[in-house]
């Protein structure tokens, strides 16, 4: 091992070094303090020294490029950077605790918990993946957890930034990263895919609840190519008790073409924040590998070895929202609702890899405290489940980009409020009555929930309700096409 | 070439391609002066396309009076020197620019040089293993071509109309990266950079707005802006002044 040029003590730039706290094949971790930063910190120095692998210089300048441009609570906090020319460093938050790492010896894990560490992973993902950064690198030793729960994501060396230069670009003849998680478009050079962690994220939650990585560990380049037209074996071949609803998210996770995972880390959580929710495919319930046939067709005749156009992170998120319309399924608003599916229709017919939350309010009681609801109580959250799936069935939406919900609530903009906060929602479409006693003494909810919502908000009316405030409105008002047929 | 040695930490703006188009040239000054520029660096090709030579070559000479650093672009070479080879539709717009110059701006234009250094930056138009033959950037290898040809750090050049950055890393490995408007790139220490500008004056990129960029020398961060300006204005320009009609049409497309 080479003799570290760091030594505890030792002061740059005004970084006080401390303990080692990690030596890794690409860096060593320090402790280090400043006297006008109260917290703790750690000091990431990259192994150039010669013999050292010249991998380790390029990842730490991507490192060095990405983490300043990074915030929230799922990556490092960062605090400074040191080039090469005197001593390349990064001065990081450290997080308490372990990577995921640490729990390979407990593997299998139980599928629930499975399923709460894949969803804090794929928030994550769709934390990094808006701010224009595919991980590239996602496994076990990659990931830790704040002591409040979030997942945070460590480790940007082989990252692709889609605002920055890619030094992995052309660096390598061979692709970079780990083997087993490897997703594989990447093993044709393709670098600007966020799906590309999504497949990784699949490996992983296959792993961690199977105890079998999907894909081995090879690490030979022939190896990692089988994964080209080789699909795994579907988990519950190897645990026959393994839900169908977890074997639809992994098995789709490891699709072999990204465009037939999830469009977006944020769909990925929002179906593993709703297990009971998730659509049933052939996936779901299979027990063997595809037939012969198909991967023979895959091999020769490969999909992924086409060349594909360029797509840039932001316009694939973009291309992927999750829309939630808020529904009120009482006496009197089928013209509302009416209006508010030809508005659907609208936002859907631009975005093919869109999702649709349909939402209502079952309105509790201020009074009274439901905690278990009636038979009466239940047929009525069923039946207005029956009533969102009818709403939606003239968009033919294919069954896995629909989910309906029946939020109970006392307070229903709160309500809207809160799921579209709890599941990264891009677009809320609501509707306005207009001239209701309920909204003259209640307040209305979509004003307050345009008001206070953390995304977009389309707030929708029927048409005749609209003309009643411009009865008089000649040709001049041509931008209302509600009313106006174009003269 | 001539070896500058400049004062501490600067924001540099930096120009090419103005190509006469003083609608352009002049968005790009406001916004670069309203964001803080304090120096001004022009990469050539200040005439040819354009209908305005003499106010922009004006304006070029009264900022190199006032410390802006300039060299020498192939239309700029061409006013002196009618040799120069060209393309049908430059030919027709050198012929006419070099009827509308004084001999005192004539004289500016050829006699600037083909690169200049400052500090560990050069500024050259084409590429700088061979400037005055006025090669292409496109590729990762052209780049490389330039970046081994001297010591400098970072090299600005112009010429392509198109905003690119390459890196060549200790290894040699080279990267090409198309700039993210408005989105800063620190040009790491570790390896040496190639920043291709966009053009001022008749961007090539499919985007129509005027095309530049700021440098701040002491973090060494590049930012390459676009600044929207009247194309319709400049268009007409170059109708009203009889120049060949595709050289007015292509600002509104940027192509």
């Amino acid at each position: 091992m080479a003799k570290d040029l760091v030594q505890p003590g030792a002061v740059i730039d005004g970084f006080t070094v401390g303990e080692c706290v990690h030596r890794g094949g690409m860096a060593t971790l320090w402790s280090v303090t400043r006297p006008d930063i109260p917290t703790p910190l750690l000091m990431k120095i990259p192994r150039v020294s010669e013999g050292e692998d010249p991998a380790a210089i390029v990842s730490f300048e991507m490192e060095q490029m990405i983490l300043p441009r990074l915030s929230g609570p799922h990556v490092p906090a960062w605090y400074a950077t040191g080039d090469f020319a005197h001593q390349a460093y990064v001065v990081i938050e450290p997080i308490p605790g372990k990577t995921l790492y640490s729990r390979l010896g407990e593997l299998p894990l139980a599928c629930e918990e499975a399923r709460v560490i894949g969803w804090k992973i794929a928030t994550a993902l769709a934390d990094l993946h808006r701010q224009n950064v595919i991980h590239h690198d996602i496994k076990p030793s990659s990931i830790m957890f704040r002591p409040s729960g979030e997942a945070v994501l460590i480790d940007f060396g082989l990252s692709h930034h889609n605002q920055l230069p890619d030094l992995l670009q052309e660096e390598f003849r061979l692709p970079y990263g780990t083997a087993p998680y490897m997703a594989p478009e990447r093993l044709l050079g393709v670098r600007d895919d966020p799906r590309s962690d999504l497949f990784s994220l699949g490996v992983l939650l296959y792993f961690f609840t199977t105890g079998v990585r999907p894909f081995g560990e090879s690490e030979t380049l022939r190896g990692m190519r089988r994964r080209l037209w080789r699909d795994p074996y579907p988990p519950r071949k190897l645990r026959p008790d393994y839900p169908p609803w977890l074997q639809e998210v992994v098995l789709r996770c490891l699709e072999i073409e990204p465009v037939w995972r999830y469009p977006t880390a944020s769909q990925l959580a929002f179906e593993l924040a709703h297990p009971d929710e998730i659509k049933l495919t052939a996936r779901a319930e299979r027990l063997n590998c595809d037939p012969f046939s198909t991967v023979w067709r895959r091999r020769f005749n490969g999909n992924l070895t086409q060349p594909r156009g360029k797509s840039g992170v932001a316009a694939q998120l973009a291309s992927g929202p999750i829309v939630a319309i808020a529904l009120d399924l009482t006496e009197g608003s089928a013209a509302l609702n009416e209006a508010l599916r030809v508005t659907t229709e609208r936002i859907l017919a631009t975005l093919p890899s869109a999702r649709l939350a349909c939402l209502n309010v079952l309105k509790l009681g201020r009074v009274t405290i439901d905690k278990t609801l009636d038979e009466e109580g239940k047929n009525k959250h069923i039946d207005r489940l029956v009533t969102l799936k009818h709403w939606a069935s003239p968009l033919k939406l294919d069954q896995n980009r629909l989910t309906t919900h029946v939020l109970e609530a006392v307070d229903p903009a709160a309500a809207i409020l809160d799921f579209a906060q709890a599941n990264h929602v891009d677009h809320i479409v609501i509707g306005a009555r207009q001239n209701s006693l309920v909204r003259t003494l209640l307040g209305s909810v979509s004003a307050r929930v345009a008001a206070e919502a953390p995304c977009t908000v389309t707030v929708v009316r029927p048409p005749r309700l609209a003309s009643l405030y411009e009865p008089d409105q000649g040709p001049q008002d041509g931008s209302d096409d509600r009313s106006m047929p174009a003269l | 070439m001539v070896g500058l040695i400049a004062e501490e930490t600067v924001l540099l703006a930096v120009f090419a391609d103005i190509h006469a188009n003083r609608q352009a040239f002049s968005a790009c000054l406001d916004f670069a002066r309203a964001h803080g520029a304090e120096r001004f660096i022009c990469l050539g090709d200040y005439v040819g396309y354009g209908a305005d030579p003499e106010w922009t070559v004006e304006t070029v000479m009264d900022l190199v009076d006032k410390g802006a650093l300039a060299v020498r672009g192939n239309h700029d070479n061409a006013i002196g020197t009618p040799a120069e080879t060209m393309n049908a539709e430059a030919q027709a717009a050198i012929e006419w620019t070099r009827g509308r110059l004084s001999a005192a701006q004539r004289r500016f234009l050829a006699e600037l040089p083909l690169m200049l250094q400052e500090d560990d930056r050069l500024y050259v138009h084409s590429e700088a293993s061979t400037p005055a033959k006025w090669h292409y950037v496109q590729s990762t290898a052209e780049a490389g071509r330039s970046l081994l040809a001297t010591a400098a750090h970072i090299t600005f050049c112009g010429h392509i109309h198109r905003p690119a950055l390459y890196s060549m890393s200790v290894t040699g490995k080279m990267t090409s990266f198309v700039p993210t408007s408005g989105v800063t790139v620190q040009l790491l220490q570790g390896r040496r950079w190639l920043t291709v500008l966009g053009s001022v004056g008749q961007p090539r990129d499919g985007d129509p707005a005027a095309s530049f960029a700021m440098f701040d020398t002491s973090s060494r961060e590049i930012t390459f802006c676009r600044v929207p300006y009247d194309v319709d204005a400049a268009a007409k320009r170059i109708r009203e002044n009889g120049l060949p009609i595709w050289l007015a049409d292509r600002l509104s497309v940027g192509r």
